[in-house]
């Protein structure tokens, strides 16, 4: 990857024009009342097409994506991004349709809606999918609304707390938080469990439910899920699924058969959507048959939610049908268990045992330190997975271990590249041990060095003019 | 069993792979999951289709939608895409990465959003923009919080009732379940109402008002005195606002706003069924720490070379959890780009002059249509742009129908009973002429 040290400001010239606009052919309209015209400047850039083509090229070149290389980034689940989905996603019979066109004017968009529902439902064990939502964080907000409303329409006011285990994602309690829930958080046991002992004394009539990902995010399942869905439904409060995790279970298991009422899907996730440098994703929430009736009053975007991303997953399912389904859980979960079990002679495996889709580390077995020198950290290796052409694996979460190390392959990964990384990640280990230096120094060979972050947020240059 | 492309999986490559586990067969690594939830039976799943089929079947639905001239806006307009975009944003480099944590490896990312955040900032005058948001409803959602996290202790936030009614629906949904009341400020004479507005900050505990510089009936609004008013009362203005508009109507910071939302669709996203799009925030530098959603910074690496980083993350869901500003994790960098490629392209120059041909356009239609004697003009002598709405004299259904069969999309019916009419640059004067036709035989 080679640097580039342009804004796309600094290539403007006064009287270049990048755009090619009919004539306008139309009479003049009357012209604004002075009070309502602008009369700030407009300072956007001024390039031709030829500049911002090349800009962008350039700055591409500095990013690193999926058809880059390998991307084991833990609970994101960088898969493979299909090419067909792209092609179909962009038919001008899709991306013409006004969100505002009844339904004798879209009817394949609305059957596509209707196929997915279908299928979602099919794979999950729910009854019916919303759409509406625009990323995971927005599918939890959306299924605690509903839940919500459930007890909203039972005239139920007193259930104000929702349970969220210690090792959720950061999400989970920010999206309860946003609709009007207290958390209460509740402790896992030593093998990364739910402890359902703390959970018992927390459970009653003032609970609307519990929020949990099976596996969760030490990639392991809750094997005592179905003590927890009979406590909490016990109680009279619903289960909510946090499908970040869902890859490891396609095609093999479906949350709705293990008594979720409630679930987000990340279609950007486990239905091959591309991440887009951080969306736009997909977060469609299904419930269960008694809790159909709380979706319609539940708004949450303007129209019908992100359609061109749901088309890209559509294609996805078309493609794997119900004979490829299982294969994605399935070789999602042997080959973390496979990395999990090459490298836990370097690096420290917290709980030892079979996993899903990904696993934890807490950093390196020997990190290298003596006498004066400091040893490495999970961050210095993630830096140092840069220069060896690989994405670093999710850190620093879960928050139960000081140096996390979260790695999670996927199924389209081959056997070559995994080794490939498993050898990169023993040779780190070795140089960890001989010099951490070589990590903390790290990246070596990426566009830029570390940065200063402490300096960007004590002093923060956050547009162009504030950086002349 | 055939191989499948998206599986490298050969036979042998799993069983070596089981071989070093130490198991025997992939079923045992789902040893730990009770039996009674491993699914029995086959999934309600079609067969897999080939590419080629899965090619044919989309082209089939693709072609089941009607493909129509586009008269309406109300929130998602027509304007014109230009090529660059989709070439650009099909780069998988941007488009397959996630998330920029790794900033030594994304610098491509966190450059692009940097210059989004600097043209949101531009087109709002406003100091402080974030990384990007769902949508514009979902903006206003967010925007409707931070006014109550603002102004500690307020719990009712005001909204014009010239907003778009999927914004009104979406900032309800959200402030039912926040535990934030909603007051309304109505609509008269065409505008957002001066003297309702004082009335209802009279009654004390507003947080803020959420209005659109341009309401649903196409009018620009004159938000004269809004500013002091909501600020003498310690209250937040948020300004509602097509961004593509801006390039000639006053900006929300020339309004006195604290906050301006509102969807960047019409920065050169095409209409797709409604997403995805891209909502913006612009705030001033004061409610920079209450802001949701990432937000990139520019500082050195230890080179001293320019770089870009995710910064002010003490305000985000990875680290505050339930005190975080907001719920937001991936958001629409991906749209953000599209929309920093289109005002690239377009430039200031580039985008008054959509907005010439947008009002044009729009004002030879409707004077057009009233000239068929078959509307009347609900708002006479109200400015506007590119959007407008007529009272039918008659009942427009037999209308509608005709223009849908010569292939307009055009007259959508309001709640209020009118018809509401949008003319973009992409619209001929052959195309409007050939609709005032079907009106005026209807």
């Amino acid at each position: 990857m080679k640097y580039y040290d342009k804004l796309i400001f600094e290539l403007s010239k006064e009287g270049r024009t990048g755009y090619s606009l009919p004539a306008n052919r139309f009479p003049a309209a009357p012209e604004l009342p002075v009070a309502l015209r602008r009369e700030a400047s407009l300072d956007l850039p001024e390039v031709s097409e030829v500049d911002v083509v090349r800009h962008y090229t350039n700055l591409s070149q500095m990013n690193f994506g999926v058809d880059t290389g390998f991307y084991p980034l833990g609970s994101c689940t960088m898969k493979y991004n299909p090419k067909v989905n792209e092609e179909v996603a962009a038919l001008p019979g899709f991306t013409g349709l006004h969100p505002l066109m009844h339904a004798g004017l879209t009817k394949g968009a609305l059957k596509v809606y209707q196929e997915m529902n279908k299928a979602l439902a099919a794979i999950t064990g729910m009854e019916a999918f919303t759409f509406d939502p625009c990323a995971g964080a927005h599918g939890e907000l959306t299924g605690l609304m509903i839940m919500r409303q459930y007890h909203m329409m039972r005239g139920d006011l007193k259930r104000t707390k929702v349970i969220v285990p210690d090792s959720a994602h950061g999400t989970n309690p920010a999206s309860a938080a946003v609709c009007g829930l207290e958390i209460v958080e509740v402790k896992s046991l030593e093998n990364g469990r739910v402890d359902v002992e703390a959970l018992k004394p927390l459970l009653d009539e003032t609970v609307a439910g519990m929020m949990m990902t099976n596996p969760n995010t030490l990639g392991l399942f809750e094997t005592q899920i179905k003590e927890i869905t009979e406590l909490v439904h016990g109680i009279g409060g619903l289960m909510y699924y946090d499908g970040a995790n869902m890859n490891p279970l396609m095609g093999v298991v479906r949350p709705g058969d293990m008594g979720f009422d409630i679930m987000h899907l990340n279609l950007h996730k486990t239905f091959s959507t591309p991440h887009g440098g951080g969306g736009p994703g997909s977060g469609p929430v299904g419930v269960a048959a008694h809790l159909v009736d709380c979706l319609p009053d539940i708004r949450v975007s303007g129209f019908h939610g992100n359609f061109g991303v749901i088309l890209r997953a559509y294609a996805y399912i078309l493609m794997l049908g119900k004979q490829n389904l299982k294969k994605v859980g399935q070789y999602s979960v042997l080959s973390a268990n496979y990395i999990k079990e090459c490298l836990k002679d370097a690096y420290k495996l917290p709980i030892e045992g079979v996993c899903k889709h990904e696993f934890v580390f807490d950093g390196l077995i020997n990190d290298g330190a003596h006498d004066d020198v400091h040893g490495a950290t999970t961050l210095d290796v993630a830096k140092r997975l840069l220069d060896f052409g690989f994405h670093a694996p999710t850190i620093y979460f879960p928050l139960l271990f000081h140096q996390a190390l979260m790695i999670e392959p996927t199924e389209t990964e081959s056997k070559e590249t995994i080794d490939a990384f498993i050898d990169v990640m023993h040779k780190i280990a070795e140089e960890a041990a001989e010099d951490p230096r070589i990590l903390q120094e790290a990246p070596h060979n990426a566009p830029i060095k570390r940065p200063d972050e402490t300096a960007a947020a004590r002093n923060p240059i956050l547009k162009f003019k504030d950086a002349q | 069993m055939a191989g499948f492309p998206y599986f490298p999986h050969t036979e042998a490559d799993v069983q070596s792979m089981l071989d070093r586990i130490g198991v025997k067969k992939v079923e045992d690594l789902y040893a730990d999951v009770p039996k009674e939830f491993v699914k029995k039976g086959a999934y309600a799943l079609p067969d897999a289709m080939s590419e080629p089929e899965v090619r044919a079947w989309m082209n089939g639905l693709a072609g089941m939608n009607a493909r129509l001239k586009v008269f309406v806006g109300a929130g998602a307009y027509d304007h014109y895409t230009p090529s660059v975009i989709p070439y650009i944003t099909s780069r998988s480099e941007f488009l397959t990465a996630y998330t920029p944590y790794q900033c030594e490896i994304s610098q491509g990312t966190l450059r692009y959003i940097f210059e989004y955040q600097s043209m949101v900032c531009e087109l709002t005058g406003m100091d402080i923009s974030n990384a990007s948001l769902y949508d514009g409803p979902t903006a206003a959602a967010e925007a409707m919080k931070m006014a109550v996290a603002c102004t500690k202790k307020k719990t009712r936030v005001l909204l014009s009732q010239g907003l778009l009614p999927h914004v009104i629906k979406v900032v309800e949904t959200y402030a039912k379940f926040h535990g934030v009341e909603i007051g309304y400020v109505p609509v008269m004479d065409g505008q957002t109402c001066p003297n309702c507005l004082k009335a209802e900050l009279a009654k004390g505990d507003v947080a803020g008002l959420i209005a659109p510089e341009i309401n649903r009936y196409g009018i620009v609004e004159d938000h004269t005195g809004f500013a002091d008013a909501l600020h003498a009362a310690k209250a937040l203005l948020v300004e509602y606002c097509d961004p593509s508009t801006l390039a000639v109507i006053k900006s929300p910071a020339e309004w006195g706003a604290d906050i301006a939302v509102g969807d960047g669709q019409s920065l050169g996203i095409p209409l797709c069924f409604g997403g995805p799009y891209v909502g913006f925030m612009g705030v001033k530098k004061e409610y920079m720490r209450k802001m949701p959603g990432r937000i990139v910074g520019q500082t050195t690496d230890k080179d001293g070379k320019r770089a870009y980083v995710l910064t002010l993350q003490a305000r985000e869901q990875h680290i505050k959890r339930e005190k975080a500003t907001s719920n937001i994790c991936s958001n629409e960098s991906l749209m953000a780009l599209w929309v920093t490629v289109y005002l690239s392209l377009m430039g200031p120059e580039g985008l008054r002059e959509v907005n010439r041909i947008s009002c044009d356009g729009a004002h030879y239609l409707k004077d057009a249509l009233m000239a068929t004697g078959q509307f009347e003009d609900p708002f006479p002598g109200k400015p506007f742009l590119k959007e407008f709405v007529l009272k039918p004299k008659k009942f427009p259904g037999m209308m509608q129908k005709r223009l849908e069969e010569a292939g307009y999309f055009a007259a959508l019916d309001t709640e209020e009973g009118y018809v509401s009419f949008c003319v973009t640059e992409q619209r001929t004067k052959e195309e409007i002429d050939g609709l005032v036709q079907i009106v005026k035989e209807g």
